[in-house]
């Protein structure tokens, strides 16, 4: 495929707001996770909670929008001049021909979950305040984004749990390839819920402790939140060194089981591959790569295996939830970030909280974190449904 | 300048209110028979395994019985076959059946209510009864789920080379999510959409971003069904591939665009 530039990034997680505290965090081997205490879950685990989201409500003119995760969504399109970046591009280009493409598993059904405790006695009508285009649709995140950066395009929301934000990646491509748009918003948001904590315990994934992610002793994941997003643009004539480019996407489905990943990876391998194929680049010369890395036992070692198969076992890679929990439809988006910090900073982050590395997993996993120019990178995004999504993003310098 | 994706039709599969398949449906939209509204009858799967097939919801059901009326039309083979799932609302009753235990003391609900919750809950049930290994897509647009389905289906055709199956699709919500998104009935449409032309090639479709009006149907029923469903807002396309006119479309997209669509049909 022909490269596109991320010409303007951000991220919001746990770990801070913006890129400067995220890349601070990374660096140091510091964690989001704390004890949770969202709302009134009563659930013995940790979470990446993003701080003060609730404190900045949506400006009036974005009012219909209002709830948690639209909230969380500014709240990211606010840092490291990323709004700005987009409001430049479309008076450059026009507001309709800047596409919209975000990933969320959950959407604003926060809103819906609370409004359903406020339900009438007697009829179980909702409250009269309940929002259900503005909050609780799916699509209702990319609604509020396009609205708050007043573009006019295509856009949709792919959701398709966890491997959502980064096939937004693939879809903007296709999109700008094809001459639909000229340029595309891309990204994940996703925020605390009751269904997802509530949810992933049910099935007995979630961690007691921050999660540790190819550990000997795993249990489990951790939650999170984040906003993440990107500016894909066909590069311009001559790029700066520190350029970051999406060189390749794969997507595959396992065709398997709906919450469990295929045992050999087998999905996950053949994202690996279109992916590489995509980018053109053999599988030596990935540099580092971001792990999906839940820290459930299954999802990683059938990662390591088809990592194992496709890239050989001495690639280094981490996965970043020990540090920012697993924010599910924005987690793509979110390491896709975290790579492109990666190449732009000379930085493989350590995976966090992981004490002893599995022996039986065979891959290089980094526990410390190491400087080392890099060139090419890849994440690794795998959902429910045995939807995966790899991309590869390189430096251009 | 918005430019032309064009794909050709190999194949329809349709399940709604009184129209329980393509064929029937093409006598309705050509104006051959009248419409008569019956509700939407959804027939088992038999291609998933008993334990599968008990775990799935009607929204599933809807959404694979489409896929499979246009994969078994064309005869087409669905291991390599990518696929686009789009969809307003997902599975309705499977979130209202979570919010309401959320909403309860005992929060604890069932590892198959949550699995079945994510929005490509189809997209993986599809996977695992037909041993598609494509890339599949689950989007959402709200009410413009067909037309970003379709522009989806149409910009993987163009960058891929492939054929792509597109399958929309919605389902009425129970009380009381109802009263806020009165959608009536079950409504799915699947089109198998190729790069190049083929034998059973029903027509060739270009489509492009517009500001025109969408088109209406004449019938009241079909058009307050076109209206109601986000999915159903491709029925003047199909109503088009029915009566195997040549000319255009617009049906609906997002807030101030529209799709326009030519059609050529081959026969």
């Amino acid at each position: 495929m022909r490269p596109l530039s991320l010409s303007a990034f951000t991220v919001t997680s746990s770990l801070g707001r913006g890129l400067e505290a995220t890349l601070a965090a990374l660096e140091g081997g510091r964690t989001g996770l704390k004890p949770c205490a969202f709302e009134t879950v009563a659930l013995e685990t940790y979470v990446g909670e993003v701080p003060g989201v609730d404190e900045e409500p949506l400006p009036a003119e974005l009012r219909d929008f209002e709830c948690r995760n639209n909230r969380l969504a500014l709240l990211g399109l606010r840092q490291d001049g990323f709004d700005e970046a987009v409001r430049a591009l479309a008076r450059r280009l026009g507001r309709q021909r800047i596409g919209v493409w975000l990933g969320t598993s959950t959407s604003g059904i926060l809103e819906t979950e609370l409004a359903y405790r406020r339900r009438d006695p007697t009829t179980g009508t909702l409250p009269a305040d309940f929002r259900y285009y503005g909050a609780h649709n799916t699509f209702s995140v990319a609604a509020f984004v396009q609205r708050a950066l007043g573009l006019e395009g295509p856009a949709a929301v792919i959701s398709s749990a966890c491997s959502s934000s980064a096939k937004v990646f693939a879809c903007a491509q296709r999109a700008i390839d094809a001459g639909l748009v000229d340029a595309a918003v891309v990204g994940g948001v996703d925020s605390l819920c009751l269904t997802t904590l509530y949810g992933f315990h049910s099935l007995q994934l979630v961690a007691r402790t921050p999660c540790r992610p190819f550990d000997a002793g795993r249990d489990g994941l951790s939650i999170g939140e984040a906003a993440a997003f990107a500016l894909l643009e066909r590069p311009a004539g001559s790029l700066p060194a520190d350029a970051v480019l999406l060189l390749g996407t794969g997507e595959s489905s396992d065709a398997w089981h709906m919450s469990a990943p295929h045992p050999e990876g087998r999905g996950a391998g053949d994202a690996m591959r279109q992916a590489l194929a995509a980018a053109r680049v053999a599988p030596q010369d990935i540099d580092y790569l971001n792990f999906h890395g839940t820290g459930t036992p299954s999802n990683d070692a059938a990662e390591a295996r088809a990592v194992a198969m496709v890239l050989g076992g001495a690639t280094p890679g981490s996965s970043t939830k020990g540090a920012t929990g697993h924010a599910l439809g924005a987690a793509g988006a979110l390491e896709a970030v975290v790579c492109a910090l990666a190449l732009r900073h000379g930085l493989m982050p350590g995976g966090v909280n992981t004490r002893v590395i599995d022996p039986q997993l065979p891959v290089s996993y980094l526990r410390e974190s190491r400087r080392a120019p890099l060139e090419k990178v890849m994440s690794n995004s795998f959902g429910f449904g045995g939807s995966n999504c790899t991309l590869v993003f390189g430096s251009a310098g | 300048m918005s430019p032309t994706l064009t794909a050709w039709v190999e194949s329809v599969g349709l399940l709604g209110p009184g129209l329980p398949d393509w064929p029937s449906a093409a006598q309705v939209l050509a104006a051959r028979v009248p419409y008569e509204a019956r509700p939407t009858v959804i027939p088992p799967l038999e291609c998933l395994p008993p334990a599968e097939r008990r775990r799935t919801g009607k929204v599933v059901r809807l959404a694979l019985n489409a896929g499979l009326e246009a994969v078994r039309r064309a005869g087409a083979e669905t291991q390599a076959l990518p696929a686009v799932f789009s969809s307003s609302g997902g599975d309705g009753e499977n979130c209202h059946e979570i919010c309401q235990v959320l909403a309860g003391a005992d929060r604890q609900i069932s590892p198959t209510r949550f699995h079945n919750s994510v929005h490509n809950a189809a997209s993986g049930y599809w996977g695992i009864a037909t041993g598609a290994t494509a890339a599949a897509n689950a989007l959402c647009a709200c009410d413009a789920s067909f037309g970003a389905g379709l522009l989806e289906a149409l910009t993987q055709i163009r960058s891929e080379g492939t054929a792509v199956l597109l399958i929309a699709y919605d389902a009425d919500y129970p009380a009381p999510m109802r009263s806020v998104r009165p959608i009536p009935d079950a409504f799915a449409v699947a089109l198998l959409l190729t790069p190049a032309v083929r034998e059973r090639s029903l027509a060739r479709l270009a489509a492009k971003l517009c500001t025109a009006p969408a088109d209406a149907l004449s019938d009241p029923q079909l058009e307050s069904l076109r209206m109601q469903v986000p999915a159903a807002r491709c029925l003047p396309l199909l109503r088009r591939l029915a009566r195997a006119e040549p000319g255009g479309v617009v049906i609906d997209y997002l807030r101030g665009q529209r799709l326009q669509l030519e059609v050529i049909p081959c026969h």
